[in-house]
Formats: structure tokens, sequence, C-alpha cells
């Protein structure tokens, strides 16, 4: 561990593309990950942030936290607006010498990429712009005070679906963006989680590559809104990654690959029950739970040892 | 005059433009009746006539947001809508203003739904009223080719950097087939600067565009916003000063048609103006002393020079071609608050008529101005009056 902490730090830029003296809460996980995704990023970037947490908490008038060239407009179009300085580039390249090499970066929270803004980023993969959609998941609208969204996962209580006598919170099962993502046949598309920065710059890294779309969904710990101690920001990113709630994985072309993948799976008890948006579960339910976390995980890991052509 | 005649659609004519205009980037979604500006240009772009990026969004809302990034990074932008469409934008629409980017827009106006019409007249444009673009309305194939031109020279200008929109009448300006006299490259060149946006999006030199305002910047923002585009209308007249100079075709904020010693004026805005311009001939001809104002430029909506073109009648006629539902029409409303501080006052009538496409001939428009002088005779002139719809 000790020759771990000199060799580490090594690995990664100290140039930070996004500033401290932000106003995320205490033990924001988004704004942790967000901090990797930059610095694998890099400079030659230009970013189109949808509304939500990032977004608010980086930009108030007259300050900003960005040192990339950043541009926010609304909430449901960060991917058109990427699609658009894309393509502004690729005409600018081909008519008027403009010769800079520019990643194009749409991002968003949970409710911009799976609910409001899902067309706009369906109709962004299709088309096949040459830029990266990365989705900032805490599991709620967190901005607008904590209120459900498509990727809220099963069973837990949020402002507009509480647990209450007759309720159990939320009744459906998380969205998954990344195989609709897949399902656009782009190039890369990988999930992440805030607890793992290695792992979402490798991811990053690697998107910024692809000459295409590519779609990075990183699962991203959100204490304020899970209500868990700010201090356990790592730890409940770790928990939902061994627990087998949030498999790391990667599809590279269609095919799948489980980046971390754990002979035996903690118990889903251990990550529900350190939450107070879990509070509420009965036995019953966290069974129902571990279930279905079982049968999607091996899931993934069946397509994951299918290859191409077999 | 470096003009070359030929016929053509006036969605065409305006794609022309747009191709001259040498264009970057175009992103649009189908909606009729504007989508044959937008197939014009497809068209040229596959044929490698224009030199540009289509993106073929999925929606107008992912229109005007493409338009946004593009235009952001210093890329030359268009789009066109129509309706719905319009109404669909109108979330990115707002957004266009606040940040200064000067993306062109052509609306090919059109009725709006629940009972679905395609076809034209004035309502998607007054929802889109006050979203802090300039708008310009045209009458013709010829007017919406010139217009689109000075539109992006207006738009681009350092001094303005605001959406412009040239507002063509659905159908009765879209879809006509018009002899126009078109602008070598060379000309438009030589009248269209290239686009330079000061700070775009740039990773040399890092920007941060469109950041919240608390309670306590907020308003300078939108006090700023309104300032740019007042004082747009010094560069719009520049504009078409150069651009009368250079085609002989001459633009004005409100334009006037035969209102020398005339005592009553009726105004239009848009194609129905044409009919309107009958109407006055047949009407003089008879001795009558009706004239024609048309308004030309909607926003910034240009006070001083309305003033001076009706204050001088006894009785002004506003047409309008869209219903602002439970209020008076919205041309005439604001035609009455300019006219309002005057001490002698014109009686102003305003009648609301031409909606979902319903045509006014113009032995309609002799009528319409007959009705609208019986109201003021009859002291009516606070009354919604509709024309040419059944009871």
């Amino acid at each position: 561990m000790e020759t771990l902490s000199v060799y580490v730090p090594k690995l990664v830029t100290n140039k930070e593309y996004i500033a401290s003296g932000h106003r995320a809460c205490s033990g924001c996980g988004e704004v942790l990950a967000l901090r990797y995704v930059c610095k694998a990023l890099g400079r030659n970037t230009i970013i189109s942030n949808a509304t939500g947490c990032m977004e608010i908490i980086s930009s108030p008038l007259p300050e900003t936290a960005w040192e990339v060239s950043w541009i926010h407009t609304l909430f449901e179009n960060a991917a058109a607006v990427a699609s658009g300085i894309e393509s502004g580039l690729k005409a600018l390249k081909r008519k008027h010498g403009y010769i800079k090499d520019v990643k194009v970066v749409a991002m968003g929270g949970d409710g911009a990429t799976a609910d409001i803004g899902l067309q706009a980023l369906s109709g962004a993969l299709e088309r096949g712009h040459d830029f990266i959609y990365v989705c900032f998941d805490n599991e709620a609208y967190m901005n607008t005070g904590i209120q459900r969204s498509s990727e809220t996962p099963f069973g837990a209580s949020t402002t507009t679906a509480p647990s209450g006598k007759v309720s159990m919170g939320q009744h459906t099962w998380k969205k998954n963006m990344a195989a609709i993502a897949a399902a656009h046949n782009i190039p890369y598309v990988a999930t992440s989680c805030s607890s793992y920065p290695f792992d979402i710059m490798y991811k990053i890294e690697k998107a910024r590559k692809v000459k295409g779309p590519s779609y990075i969904h990183i699962l991203s710990v959100c204490p304020t809104g899970w209500r868990c101690p700010s201090s356990d920001t790592i730890k409940m990113g770790r928990l939902a990654v061994e627990t087998g709630v949030f498999p790391l994985y990667e599809i590279e072309n269609g095919e799948y690959k489980m980046n971390f993948d754990y002979p035996k799976l903690r118990p889903v008890e251990d990550y529900l029950t350190a939450q107070g948006r879990f509070r509420h579960l009965t036995k019953e339910q966290i069974a129902e739970i571990q279930q279905k976390v079982i049968v999607e995980y091996e899931k993934i890991k069946m397509l994951s040892s299918r290859k191409k052509g077999k | 005059m470096t003009s070359k005649r030929v016929g053509l659609e006036s969605s065409l004519g305006i794609a022309q433009a747009v191709k001259l205009a040498n264009v970057d980037v175009i992103a649009a979604y189908p909606i009729t009746p504007q989508t044959h500006i937008v197939e014009g240009l497809a068209e040229m772009v596959a044929n490698g006539e224009l030199d540009a990026e289509y993106i073929p969004v999925e929606s107008e809302h992912s229109a005007m947001s493409a338009c946004l990034g593009a235009s952001a990074v210093g890329a030359r932008t268009f789009t066109a809508t129509a309706g719905q469409g319009l109404i669909l934008m109108h979330e990115v629409v707002t957004v266009a203003s606040a940040l200064r980017l000067p993306v062109v827009m052509a609306i090919a106006n059109r009725a709006l739904s629940g009972q679905l019409s395609i076809w034209g007249d004035h309502s998607d444009v007054m929802m889109a009223r006050d979203a802090g673009w300039i708008h310009i309305f045209v009458e013709n194939g010829q007017q919406a080719f010139d217009q689109t031109l000075c539109a992006f020279r207006i738009a681009e200008h350092k001094d303005v950097m605001l959406p412009v929109a040239v507002d063509v009448d659905g159908f009765h300006a879209t879809h006509v087939i018009e002899s126009f006299y078109l602008l070598d490259q060379k000309t438009v060149n030589e009248f269209l600067p290239p686009y330079v946006h000061p700070t775009p999006l740039d990773p040399d030199n890092p920007v941060t565009m469109g950041c919240f305002a608390m309670p306590n910047y907020y308003f300078e923002t939108r006090k700023a916003l309104d300032m740019a585009l007042r004082n747009s209308k010094k560069v719009i007249l520049e504009t078409w000063e150069k651009f009368g100079a250079l085609t002989g075709r001459h633009y004005l904020p409100v334009e006037k048609y035969k209102t020398e010693n005339c005592d009553t004026l009726l105004v239009t805005m848009g194609s129905f103006s044409e009919n309107a311009m009958m109407a006055v001939d047949r009407m003089q001809e008879s001795g009558k002393k009706v004239g024609l104002v048309r308004l030309r430029l909607w926003r910034p909506f240009p006070t001083e020079e309305l003033v001076a073109a009706l204050s001088g009648a006894k009785n002004v006629i506003v047409l309008d071609r869209a219903i602002s539902l439970g209020g008076p029409g919205p041309v005439c409303s604001e035609i009455k608050a300019a006219l309002y501080p005057l001490e002698k006052k014109p009686h102003v009538v305003g009648i609301i008529g031409g909606l979902g496409g319903r045509d006014i001939s113009p032995e309609n428009f002799i009528a319409l101005v007959e009705l609208g002088l019986e109201k003021i005779k009859t002291g009516h002139t606070g009354e919604i009056i509709m024309f040419g719809v059944r009871e």
C-alpha cells in the first residue's frame, strides 16, 4: 500500500480541469468522477453539459470552475448540442483551415440521459457523431431534491416515489442505459463508478481514441440523496460493484467484457442497509433484489463469455 | 445589377440564398410547409454544390440545439421550421439569443394545432415573439431570398451577435413559383463577410457559456440582451442600405404603399400585403383615400418608424394573422401601444383574419377596410373583430 501511494499519483496528471471551489456537496461522488473524466480527457476537449448538479455547482455567474471550454444550454439536449459542435468543427476543418484535434464530450445526469434527454442522445448516437457521452448516474434528480428517475433502483425511497404505508418507494427496475446505448451499434460502451478512478480514466481514454460515438455510464455516489454519511462515498461505490448491484463492464463493438468479475458476490444487504433510501425494505424485498441482482450479473457474465463470430 | 433572373419556388430561393451564404452547418427536421427549403439544401450538399454539414436531427428541439453548438464553435449555421416545430423548438430558441449565437432560421409561418393545420398564419411566430430574436417578415420569394442573405450579415455582425428569423408565410409565400433575381457569388461575398465568433468554444482559450444566474445577476443579463436587440436596428438599417445599393432592392422596417394624402391606413405584415396593395390600388382608383403600411421588422419593434408612418392618419386598420386567444391581436395591440403617447392619435381598429391558410383576396381587403371604417364610425374600435369567419 505504501509503494502504491508513491507510485499511483505519478500515473495521474496534476492538472485539474474542474477547479476546486465549486459548490458540490461534501462527499459528492459525481464531481469526483467528473474530475477524473476531465483528467483523462485533457485540454483538447469541448464539453456540452446538461442542466443538473454538475452544471449548477460549476457555473454560477460571474464565476466558473471550468478550465476547458464548456457550454450548458438546457436539460435534455446536451447530446444534440454536442452534435452541432462536432459538425461545426468538421466543417471548420474542411472549409476554414481549422487544425485542432478536439474531442467533443456531452455529459449529463441520469435524468438528463435516461429520461428527458434520451431522444436527443439516441439521435446523436444513431447519427454517428464523433463524441463521448458521459452519464453521471446518481440514481435520482438530486439537483432538484431527490425525485425519482428511470435510473432510480428498485426499492429506493425518493421524494416523488417515497416509501409509505402502502408503497415501497420505487417499484420499477433501473433502466439499462448501457444496453440501450449498445443497441445503437456504436463502437464503445462502458460502465464505471465514482469509486474506481483508474477504471474511469482507462475507459475515458479508450473512448477518446474511438472514432464515432461512445457512451460511458458512471454510477456516481450521492450521499445527500442516498442518505449515507459523506465519508462513505468511496465505500458505497465499492459495495455497489462488489455486491454485483452495478457491475463494471465494457461493450466494444457489441462484445461484452466484464471488467471486475467476483467469483463470490457480497450480499446486497451490505449495500442496501448502509443507505437511508433503502432503510424501509423488508427482508422479503431485499431477497427479491438479491435474486434480480444475481440474474442480471449472470447475464452480463454470460454475454462476456460469448465471443464474436461464435 | 449583378443579377440573373430565374423561375424558382420560393423555398428553393431561400435554399439558394443559404448556399450563396456558404453556410457551414444545417440542422433541420421535416415539417410542412418548411420542408422544401431543407430538402433543397440537402440536395445541394449531396451533389457537392454546397460544402456543409447537414445534420438530419431527430426533432426541432435538437435542430436548434445542434445549431447552438455549431454556432458556438464559429460555424455559420442555418435551420428552418414551422408551426408546431417552432413551438417544440421554443425552449432552445430562447437560449440562442441569451447566448448571443447568430443562428439564422427561416420560419414558414404555420397555424398551431389542436385542430391540425399545415396552412399559414402567424400564430407560431407570435409565441416566439419575446424570445430575443430579430424577426423580419417577407411578402414573397424574392424578399425571402434577399432577407435570408441580409439575415446572416445582421446576425453575425459584431455589434449584433443575435439570432435572426426570416418569417415567410407558409404556402402563400413558401410554395409559390416566382421569378427571382438571384445574386452571383462574388456579389454575395462582397456583401457578406465571414462569420467570426469573438469568443468561441476553443480548447486553447477556454470559455464557459451558459452560466446560471442568481437573482443578483439575472436581471442584468436580460437588460443586456434587450439592449443588444434594440441596438441591432442600426445594423439592420445599414445592412438594408448596403443591400439596396448592391441590388436596387430597398427594404425598410416599415414600408409605405401609396400613403400620401390618405386618411385611412391599412397595416399588414407578411405575404397578404401583396393582396392588400391590389386592394389599395382599386380603392384609390375609385377615389378612396386608403393607403397601406407594411410592417417588415417585427423585432426589434420599430416604434419610431411606425409612429412616423401612422401618426398623420385619421383611421388605422390593422390586420392580425394570429389570434391571441382571450386577448386582442398581437400586432394591433403593439401598434395601439406605440400610438398611445401621441396627443392627436388616429382611431385604431384591429381585425383578425387569414387564420389557418384562409385567404384574404383583394376584394376581401376592400370589404375588410369598409368593416374597419364602420367599426370606427360607430365607436366599436375596442371590439375583437374577426374577418371572414363563420358565426
